[in-house]
């Protein structure tokens, strides 16, 4: 039992990590109806200035970690967002009235430039990072030693989660911007006529997703305590995994797969094999694509002829 | 939603210096802030095992200084070229040339390939690059079938090309299994495999169809790699057997193909060997593509491709066509994996990566979707340019990945934008792609 709730501790934390990125994927599908493949190596950009301004902060000076922290959390959504904004207006914007398939091409191509770039920019090595965060409590000891912990970066990551989340709710459905894009959503055309500035909408869509997966890629970065260029594929597929999984389109269904996936995951791992966790995932995908074609959340395509 | 002239606006065109200037100081200034920190601060992890950093101002005062200049002139580029969506009228002898030449193309193009190992027979280095290239006209078209004429958006394309290649591999070394006794049986369990993976994803459509055949893709790739006893996991298997010519090996030996034919052995005879091998097997799956475009399953691919909806209200299976389809292309990705193995003499799961789907993708999109010789120049295209840029080595996927990101830009439609269709009133006349739907799964 205390086996059992560590790992649901350790899958939760994971999953909001996996959440955090899905929402960027779910929310340019909802909006463009395209695969931003870019979106993993969005995040693991965010990772790489997260860890770049914190070593640059502390070097000058800066010991108060709480503020540095805030700090590098604001630089990095900063700057993370402004490639959001970059990779669709030079990878997806000249194709947004193309067929199909050429935005998803263009973003394979922008997703083998920003993972290329980060490896000759920042070199090929994984770059480590001392503990940050320490410390944490201990929720339970069993009888034969095994102990429930809870660690302050667990709490961290999940409570910044939640933060976000909820601040991303109110904008959706709040405010003026949450507004256009709900209605371009549903038709862009129309929501033109009515004096949505189309561009502007989706370019602010892309950066809400970048600003959401540099926090995730900070979130990772400390958690963790490392990143490396190639992290981004991975982390991207299972995000995007779990967006599916949620139902593409719905955003309580992004955050809802992605703690489906980073809990599927990491009770593999404790209970089978380390080993087969990405297998596990992929497969569970496949059968729930199976038996809900649309995702847990997903409304059903209604196809007119 | 190319109805969308709404949303074109009418915005003046401002042409001036200040216009031109003022557009490159702000990609300048995004420029700056993007590699601020990615291109200015470098870290590493140091001696003592924690990270220092040293910071590299020129690098980064360099690319912006680029970026300011490339927008200024990518600005005047565009002014000089006018508006984008305006028709240019291409004088009709032009256009008859062009016609003339594009009908020949095909022709010379293939008359020009069976003569590569004669022209080149001393140059090994372009033997090999023509073999590596026809593998991958192989693979974009045994993907064509999928994507191209059935509209099946596949991610995981390079799984069957796996299954094939360890099918032939493990075969070959486990119970010494002849080359061509694997190769229908590589194509066999690729296009079983295919079917597996057409079930699932049948009542899946556009990109929840991609999402799960790119997941399949990982999970064979995955499975390759842990399950050492079989595969020998990352370290993969080699020693694979080299192809013989039904029987003849091509070798030294006394029983080789030289000793017997009386002439002087020389390792150029294999290359040779695999070089029209692999030919021979693209020609089949083009002919094999074309003959069935043909049949009632190719128009019915075609038709699934077109409107799914359609395609059913008029009575047909659409299971049996996508299952069909899945299989078709997964028996050629099985046969072109058999052939890599029998070159390489080796394989490891680093060979079969999400990178080779999405070329292989890119090669299918960038010949135009259902254009085999579309195809096929593309692949000539991306391997042959893949192969210009190894000198830059860590700079070649960026090229690559830039390369791919201003080919959609520029031409989104593929090389080759028109298609001839299958079937037709009184003369066959080139359709414009923009009139084809495609891909929606």
């Amino acid at each position: 039992m205390d086996y059992f709730a560590q790992q649901l501790i350790n899958g939760l934390v994971l999953g909001s990590i996996y959440g955090l990125i899905a929402i960027g994927y779910t929310m340019v599908y909802g909006i463009v109806g395209m695969i931003n493949f870019a979106h993993g190596d969005i995040f693991m950009i965010g990772g790489f200035i997260a860890l770049i301004s914190f070593l640059v902060l502390v070097s000058l000076g800066l010991t108060a970690i709480p503020l540095v922290l805030f700090v590098v959390l604001l630089v990095s959504m900063a700057i993370t967002a402004l490639y959001g904004w970059t990779v669709e207006r030079i990878a997806y914007r000249p194709l947004r009235h193309s067929f199909r398939l050429a935005p998803m091409l263009s973003a394979i191509g922008m997703s083998f430039v920003l993972t290329n770039f980060s490896q000759i920019a920042q070199g090929a090595r994984v770059k480590p990072v001392p503990p940050i965060i320490t410390g944490g409590y201990t929720l339970h000891e069993g009888p034969g030693g095994f102990v429930v912990q809870l660690s302050n970066i667990q709490i961290i990551v999940v409570l910044a989660t939640i933060v976000l989340l909820a601040l991303f709710t109110w904008l959706v459905s709040r405010t003026r911007l949450g507004r256009d894009m709900r209605a371009c959503e549903q038709d862009q055309t129309m929501a033109a006529l009515l004096g949505v500035d189309v561009d502007r909408t989706i370019s602010m869509t892309f950066v809400i997703g970048a600003a959401l997966a540099a926090v995730a890629g900070m979130m990772y970065l400390l958690y963790y305590g490392l990143v490396d260029f190639f992290m981004g594929f991975v982390a991207g597929i299972k995000a995007f995994t779990a967006a599916v999984l949620g139902g593409i389109g719905s955003l309580p269904g992004a955050m809802l797969g992605g703690l489906a996936i980073g809990l599927i995951e990491t009770f593999w791992s404790a209970y089978f094999s380390v080993e087969y966790k990405d297998v596990a995932a992929f497969s569970i995908l496949i059968v729930v694509l199976i038996f809900l074609p649309t995702g847990l959340l997903g409304r059903p395509e209604v196809e007119k002829v | 939603m190319t109805e969308s002239t709404l949303e074109k606006k009418p915005a003046p065109r401002a042409s001036g210096a200040a216009f031109i200037l003022k557009k490159a100081a702000i990609s300048a200034l995004v420029a700056l802030v993007l590699f601020s920190l990615m291109i200015g601060v470098r870290t590493e992890a140091g001696p003592q095992g924690g990270l220092i950093y040293w910071t590299r101002f020129g690098d980064l005062a360099a690319i912006v200084a680029a970026v300011f200049g490339g927008s200024i002139i990518i600005e005047l580029l565009r002014q000089w070229w006018g508006p984008a969506d305006k028709v240019r009228v291409v004088p009709p002898a032009v256009q008859n040339a062009l016609s003339l030449a594009g009908r020949l193309l095909a022709p010379a193009l293939l008359i020009f390939t069976f003569l590569v190992p004669v022209i080149f027979y001393d140059q090994r280095y372009i033997l090999d690059l023509a073999i590596l290239v026809l593998t991958y006209v192989m693979l974009g078209w045994g993907l064509n079938v999928v994507v191209g004429l059935a509209g099946l958006l596949d991610l995981g394309y390079v799984a069957f090309y796996a299954v094939g290649a360890y099918s032939y591999a493990l075969l070959a070394t486990n119970f010494g299994l002849s080359f061509w006794v694997c190769l229908p049986l590589a194509g066999i369990l690729a296009a079983f495999w295919g079917v597996l993976l057409g079930f699932p994803v049948l009542r899946l459509r556009g990109d929840y169809l991609a999402i799960v055949t790119l997941a399949f893709g990982e999970i064979i790739r995955l499975v390759i790699i842990n399950w050492q006893s079989l595969t020998g996991g990352p370290n993969g298997v080699s020693g694979i057997p080299r192809p013989t010519l039904f029987g003849i090996p091509l070798t030294p030996g006394e029983d080789g193909l030289a000793a017997r034919l009386g002439i002087e052995f020389s390792p150029t005879h294999r290359i040779v060997f695999l070089f029209y091998l692999i030919l021979a097997l693209a020609l089949l799956t083009n002919w094999v593509t074309i003959r069935l475009r043909r049949l009632p399953i190719g128009r019915a691919w075609e038709a699934l491709r077109e409107d799914e909806v359609a395609c059913r209200a008029l009575g047909i299976n659409t299971t049996t066509t996508k299952l069909t389809a899945f299989a078709t292309g997964a028996m050629f990705g099985g046969f072109a994996g058999a052939f890599f193995a029998t070159r390489q003499g080796f394989i490891s799961p680093e060979s079969f990566t999400f990178q080779e789907s999405a070329l292989v993708l890119a090669i299918v999109v960038l010949g135009g979707m259902g254009s085999q010789l579309g195809v096929a120049l593309a692949a000539l295209a991306m391997i042959g340019g893949f192969e210009l840029f190894r000198g830059l080595d860590q700079y070649r996927m960026l090229v690559f990945g830039l390369a791919m990101v201003l080919l959609m830009i520029w031409r989104p439609r593929g090389l080759i934008g028109h298609r001839a269709p299958t079937v037709y009133l009184e003369r066959s006349q080139a359709i414009s792609s923009d009139l084809v739907k495609e891909g929606h799964g």
